[in-house]
C-alpha cells in the first residue's frame, strides 16, 4: 500500500506540473539512452507529435496528412539554408512560417469537414504537397532528396556555438522544445485553449454559446501546423537532409501512432508515445527486419485494449479507487 | 497528337479507373454500413495479388486464382471483422480506422517475410495476352478489356444483389437507419460482417486484376489506398453510384494527364477533388451531414 502511495503521487504530480516534470527529465534524458543520437531523434518526433496533439487531442481533429506540415518544414529549413541565407535562427523561423501557412491554405479547404472526411481530406491534400515536391526536382531534388544541407554556425548575440556535436545539438533541439511547450501551455490556459476544448467536447454547444467553432478548428489547426513545420527543420537540420519520404503520408500515420501510443491529450504523451516508439525501432530493428511488424502489433493491441494510450493508462490506474473527480483535462 | 492515340488512353483511363472503382465500391459499401473507414484497404488489395501469385504457382491456372484470391481475402475479411473491428463498435468512430492502420503494418510485413521485398512476376493468361483491334483502328492490349469487362458485371452484379435481393434490401435499409432495422428483428451484426466480407472480397479482387498491369510488390496497395480514398470522397461517401461515377473520372483524368503533361499525372486526381470538394462539399452523390 506504501508502495502504491508514492507512484501516484508521482503520477499526480506529473499530470499537474507537466512542464517542471519535462524541464528536469528532458535535461537527464540524453544520458539514461543508449546513445544521444536517439535522444535527439525523440524529442524531435515527440515536438511533431506534440503539435499534432494540438489537433486530436485537444481540437479532437484526426489529421492524416500532417506529414505535409513536417515535410515542408524540413524543406523550408533545408532550401533557406542552401539558397537564401545560412542562418539558422531565420531557417526555423521560416520552417514555423511555412507550416503555418500551408496549414492555414489546406485548412481552408478541409476544415469545414468534420470526423472521417476531415482525415482522408488532410491525406489527400497531404499526398497531394508530396507528389508537387517529388516533381518539382530544382527546388527539393525530388526522389533523391535535399542534399548537402550547409551546417550554418549558431550566433547567439555574438557569440559563436557549436551545436554540431551529438549533446550540443540535442540541447539546440531541447530549447526550442522548450519554447514549444511554454508557447503551447500559454495558448490552452488562456480562454482560447479552453473553447478548444469545448470544442473537442462538444462543437454544437460551444457554437450556441456563440464561439465560432470553424474559426476555432481552423486556428488551432494552424498552430498544429507551424509546430510541426518547425519540428521539420529542426529534423532537417539534425540529418543534413530532407528525405522524400518525410512527406509521405506514412509519416502521418506514424506521428498518429506515436500520439496514440502515448496518449493524447496531454504535454507528456506524445513524448512517451515518441520515446516508446522509436525505442523499440531501435532496440527491433536490430534485430529483425520485420520490426513493423512488432509496432503494429503492438499499435493494435493499443487501440484495442488501451484506447487511453500509455499516459492515459497510468494516469487512470494511479486514481482508480480514489473518490475525487478525474483530474481536469488540463495538460 | 491524333485522335487514335487518345481513343487508346481513353481506353486506358478506363481500364485504371475500373480498379479504381473496385477498390472504391468495397470502401464505399463498407463505409456505408459500417461507417469504419478501412485503411488496410490497400493492404487487402496488395494480398489479393500475392494471393493470386500463390494459386498460380499451385495449379499454374489464372482463372482457378481469379476465383480463389478474392474468395480468400473475403474469408480473411469476415476475420477480421469478427476478431478485431467488432470490439470497437460504439467506440469513437476513429479507433476502427486506426486499428486498420496499424493492421495494414502487419499485412505489409507478413508479405514481405514470405515473398521477399523485390516484385513477382505475374503474367496475363495466354488467352489475353493478345492485342484486340477495336474500331479497326487500333489494337488494344486485350486483358485490359478484360478487366474492364469483370468490374461491369461485378458492378451489375452488385446492383442486382442490392436491389432484387431481400438481404439487399436489408442491407440498404442498414445504410440508412440501422437502428430502426434492429427493431424490426433483424440482427445487423452478421449484416455488417457479411459486408466486410463482401468489401473485403472486392479488394482482393481488384488485387488479383491489378496485378498483370501493375507491378505486384508489397506497397503496391499503400499508394492506390489513398487514390481509392479521393475516388470514394469525390462520388460522395457511402454512395455506390458515386463510386463508380468518381473511379471513371478519375481513372480518365490520370491517363489524359499522362499523354499531354506526364509530370502532374499523380497529381491531377487530388486537383479533381479539391475543385469537387469546393463547389460541392458533400461529393457528387454525397450525402450533406452524413456522420460528422
Amino acid at each position: 500500500m506504501e508502495n502504491q502511495t508514492w507512484w501516484r503521487r508521482l503520477v499526480t504530480f506529473i499530470s499537474n506540473y507537466p512542464l517542471y516534470f519535462i524541464f528536469l527529465f528532458f535535461i537527464i534524458f540524453p544520458f539514461i539512452v543508449p546513445y544521444k543520437a536517439l535522444a535527439t531523434q525523440i524529442i524531435i518526433w515527440g515536438l511533431f507529435a506534440l503539435g499534432f496533439n494540438i489537433c486530436l487531442g485537444y481540437t479532437g481533429m484526426l489529421s492524416f496528412g500532417h506529414a505535409a506540415y513536417f515535410g515542408v518544414g524540413a524543406y523550408t529549413t533545408g532550401v533557406v539554408l542552401i539558397r537564401l541565407w545560412a542562418n539558422i535562427w531565420f531557417g526555423l523561423f521560416a520552417a514555423l512560417f511555412m507550416g503555418g501557412i500551408l496549414a492555414l491554405v489546406l485548412g481552408f479547404l478541409c476544415i469545414k469537414r468534420k470526423g472521417i472526411y476531415f482525415a482522408m481530406l488532410t491525406l489527400a491534400f497531404a499526398q497531394l504537397v508530396y507528389f508537387v515536391a517529388f516533381q518539382w526536382v530544382d527546388l527539393t531534388g525530388g526522389d533523391n532528396g535535399l542534399r548537402n544541407i550547409p551546417a550554418a554556425p549558431l550566433n547567439f548575440f555574438g557569440l559563436s556555438i557549436n551545436i554540431y556535436s551529438p549533446l550540443n545539438f540535442y540541447f539546440f533541439v531541447l530549447f526550442f522544445v522548450f519554447l514549444s511547450l511554454l508557447a503551447l501551455n500559454l495558448i490552452l490556459q488562456s480562454p482560447f485553449g479552453h473553447v478548444l476544448q469545448a470544442v473537442r467536447e462538444n462543437d454544437q454547444r460551444a457554437r450556441s454559446c456563440g464561439y465560432e467553432t470553424t474559426n476555432v478548428r481552423w486556428l488551432a489547426f494552424v498552430i498544429s501546423g507551424a509546430i510541426s513545420g518547425l519540428a521539420g527543420g529542426l529534423y532537417a537540420l539534425y540529418l543534413h537532409f530532407v528525405g522524400i519520404e518525410t512527406l509521405y503520408w506514412m509519416t502521418s500515420g506514424q506521428v498518429v501512432m506515436m500520439t496514440l501510443l502515448g496518449g493524447m491529450g496531454s504535454f507528456i504523451g506524445p513524448f512517451i508515445g515518441a520515446g516508446v516508439f522509436l525505442y523499440l525501432e531501435d532496440v527491433l530493428s536490430n534485430i529483425t527486419q520485420s520490426w513493423m511488424i512488432f509496432l503494429g502489433v503492438i499499435f493494435v493491441l493499443c487501440v484495442l485494449f488501451f484506447p487511453a494510450g500509455i499516459w492515459g493508462t497510468i494516469k487512470g490506474l494511479s486514481t482508480r479507487g480514489k473518490k475525487e473527480l478525474p483530474a481536469s483535462s488540463a495538460p | 497528337m491524333d485522335a487514335t492515340a487518345l481513343l487508346m488512353q481513353l481506353f486506358t483511363g478506363l481500364s485504371l479507373g475500373m480498379l479504381y472503382v473496385l477498390l472504391a465500391l468495397g470502401l464505399s459499401i463498407i463505409f456505408g454500413l459500417l461507417t469504419v473507414v478501412n485503411f488496410a484497404h490497400g493492404a487487402m488489395f496488395m494480398w489479393g495479388a500475392y494471393a493470386g501469385v500463390s494459386v498460380i504457382a499451385l495449379t499454374g491456372n489464372f482463372w482457378i486464382a481469379l476465383i480463389v484470391a478474392p474468395l480468400v481475402i473475403g474469408g480473411y475479411g469476415l476475420i477480421v471483422e469478427r476478431g478485431l473491428i467488432r470490439p470497437l463498435y460504439g467506440r469513437d468512430i476513429n479507433y476502427p480506422l486506426l486499428l486498420t492502420f496499424g493492421l495494414q503494418f502487419i499485412m505489409l510485413e507478413i508479405v514481405r517475410i514470405f515473398y521477399g521485398t523485390s516484385d513477382q512476376p505475374f503474367k496475363a493468361p495466354d488467352l489475353l495476352s493478345m492485342p484486340i483491334e477495336i474500331f479497326g483502328t487500333f489494337a488494344f492490349p486485350s486483358y485490359r478489356l478484360f478487366v474492364i469487362a469483370v468490374t461491369i458485371i461485378i458492378c451489375i452484379v452488385l446492383w442486382v444483389f442490392l436491389e432484387k435481393t431481400n438481404l439487399g434490401m436489408i442491407i440498404r435499409a442498414g445504410t440508412r437507419d440501422p437502428l430502426m432495422v434492429r427493431a424490426l428483428g433483424i440482427d445487423m451484426g452478421r449484416i455488417w460482417w457479411l459486408v466486410f466480407g463482401i468489401g473485403s472480397a472486392l479488394a482482393g479482387l481488384g488485387g488479383i486484376l491489378a496485378a498483370p498491369i501493375r507491378s505486384v510488390f508489397p506497397e503496391m496497395g499503400i499508394t492506390m489506398l489513398v487514390e481509392c480514398f479521393v475516388v470514394v470522397v469525390v462520388g460522395g461517401m457511402g454512395s455506390l453510384s458515386g463510386a463508380i461515377l468518381s473511379g471513371i473520372i478519375m481513372g480518365e483524368a490520370s491517363a489524359i494527364t499522362t499523354l499531354f503533361y506526364p509530370q502532374m499525372a499523380d497529381i491531377v486526381i487530388f486537383l479533381v477533388m479539391a475543385v469537387v470538394l469546393l463547389i460541392r462539399p458533400s461529393g457528387l452523390f454525397g450525402r450533406a451531414g452524413l456522420l460528422e
